[in-house]
C-alpha cells in the first residue's frame, strides 16, 4: 500500500492489547513520550476473546491518573482497527500527532531526554514480539 | 482481609511536599489481594508522584519496596539497611502496618497513602464488600453465616427495621437489609423456627467498646 504514518510515532509491538499495564503506560510518559495510543483489535475480534476490552478499561483508568497528576488524560487514547485495516493504522497515526501536537510537548518530561531512545529502552520489557 | 482505599492524589502530593527522597512502601498481604497497595500499586503510585513532581520542578527520589507483611517484626527488619537513606516513608499497607513500621523506626515519619477501610471478601473480580467487624463475640452460628453486626447498618440483633424495602437496606438501593439476607437463609435451610428465638441485649465490651484488644498465647511466647 505504500501508506506513510508520521516517523515520530514508536511502535512497541505486543501480543495483545490485553497485555499493556497501566504501569506500561506511565513509564512511556516518565521517559518523555508526549502522547500514547492503544491500537488494538477490533471490538469482539480479540483472539484472547476480552484482551482489547481491558486495556479499553485500562486506558480509562490512565486518563484519571494523568488528569490527576496534571500531564492530562487526554493524551492517551486506545483505538481499535483491524490487521487488514493498513490505511486506519496510518489515519490513526496522523490523527494521534496532530492532537498531540496542539496539545502541546509533555510537562513533566525530563530534561535532556532522549525522546524515543528512552521510550524504547523503558518499555523494553514489554517488547514480545522480535521485529 | 483487610480492605483499603488509596487517599486521593492531592492528600497524597500534601503530606509529601516537604520532601524530596522517599521511601514508598507496598505490602504482599491484604493490600495486595484488594488491588490497594500491592507491587504494582507501589509502582503506579511512584509514577505518578514522579511525573507531578517533575512537572513542577521539584524531582523526587522515589524507592519503591513491598514488604512480605508490615505487621510481623521479622519482615519489618529488611528495612533497616535502607530506611535511613530516606526523609520519609509513605506506606501503601493498611494501618497496622503504618503503625508498626513507625514503631519500628521512630526515626521516621510514616505516612498513609491509602485509608484503611474495612474487613472484608473478594465478591467478584475488582469488588470488595465488608464482612466482618471484628465485634469479639461472634453470634454466625445463630443467624446460620450473615453477620448483622457488620451487614446491617444499625447493627441489630432482633431485625429487620422499618427501614427494609423489597430486601434493600434504607441507606441505599444496592445494599441488601443484612435482616432480608438472614431469613432467606433460614428458609434455605428449614430452619426458620430460629427466626423465633429473641436474641438478648449484646454485650459489646469484647469489641471496640472494650479499648484496644490483645491476644495472647503463652506457649508461643519467647
Amino acid at each position: 500500500m505504500r501508506l506513510s504514518y508520521p516517523t515520530n510515532v514508536k511502535i512497541m509491538k505486543v501480543p495483545c492489547t490485553g497485555r499493556v499495564d497501566i504501569i506500561h503506560i506511565l513509564k512511556a510518559f516518565e521517559s518523555g513520550a508526549d502522547g500514547v495510543y492503544l491500537a488494538g483489535c477490533l471490538e469482539g475480534d480479540c483472539h484472547y476473546l476480552v484482551g482489547n476490552m481491558r486495556a479499553k478499561k485500562r486506558v480509562e483508568y490512565v486518563k484519571q491518573i494523568l488528569d490527576e497528576c496534571g500531564i492530562g488524560g487526554n493524551r492517551v487514547a486506545m483505538y481499535t482497527m483491524s490487521a487488514a485495516e493498513g490505511q486506519r493504522f496510518a489515519e490513526v497515526a496522523h490523527e494521534m500527532t496532530e492532537k498531540i501536537r496542539e496539545i502541546g510537548p509533555n510537562p513533566a518530561k525530563l530534561q535532556g531526554s532522549r525522546g524515543q531512545a528512552n521510550i524504547t529502552r523503558t518499555l523494553e520489557p514489554l517488547r514480545c514480539v522480535k521485529e | 482481609m483487610i480492605v483499603a482505599n488509596r487517599k486521593p492524589f492531592e492528600e497524597i502530593i500534601e503530606m509529601l511536599k516537604p520532601y524530596t527522597r522517599i521511601l514508598l512502601l507496598g505490602c504482599n498481604e491484604c493490600v495486595t489481594v484488594c488491588a490497594t497497595g500491592g507491587t504494582k500499586e507501589v509502582a503506579v503510585l511512584a509514577s505518578e508522584i514522579r511525573l507531578f513532581r517533575q512537572k513542577e520542578g521539584r524531582p523526587v527520589e522515589i524507592k519503591e519496596f513491598t514488604l512480605e507483611r508490615n505487621c510481623d517484626p521479622e519482615y519489618v527488619d529488611a528495612l533497616k539497611p535502607f530506611i535511613n537513606d530516606y526523609d520519609v516513608v509513605m506506606s501503601m499497607a493498611c494501618g497496622c502496618g503504618i503503625q508498626f513500621v513507625g514503631e519500628h523506626y521512630r526515626n521516621k515519619i510514616v505516612l498513609p497513602a491509602v485509608n484503611t477501610t474495612f474487613d472484608g471478601v473478594t465478591e467478584k473480580h475488582g469488588v470488595w464488600t465488608e464482612r466482618c467487624q471484628g465485634c469479639g463475640d461472634c453470634v454466625l452460628d445463630k443467624t446460620l453465616g450473615v453477620c448483622p453486626v457488620t451487614r446491617c447498618a444499625k447493627s441489630i440483633f432482633n431485625g429487620p427495621c422499618g427501614g427494609s424495602r423489597d430486601g434493600k437496606c434504607e441507606i441505599d438501593k444496592e445494599t441488601p437489609c443484612a435482616w432480608q439476607l438472614i431469613v432467606d437463609r433460614y428458609k434455605e435451610m428449614d430452619m426458620l423456627y430460629k427466626y423465633l428465638e429473641i436474641q438478648p441485649v449484646k454485650d459489646w465490651s469484647t469489641s471496640r467498646d472494650g479499648g484496644p484488644r490483645k491476644r495472647m498465647r503463652e506457649d508461643l511466647t519467647i
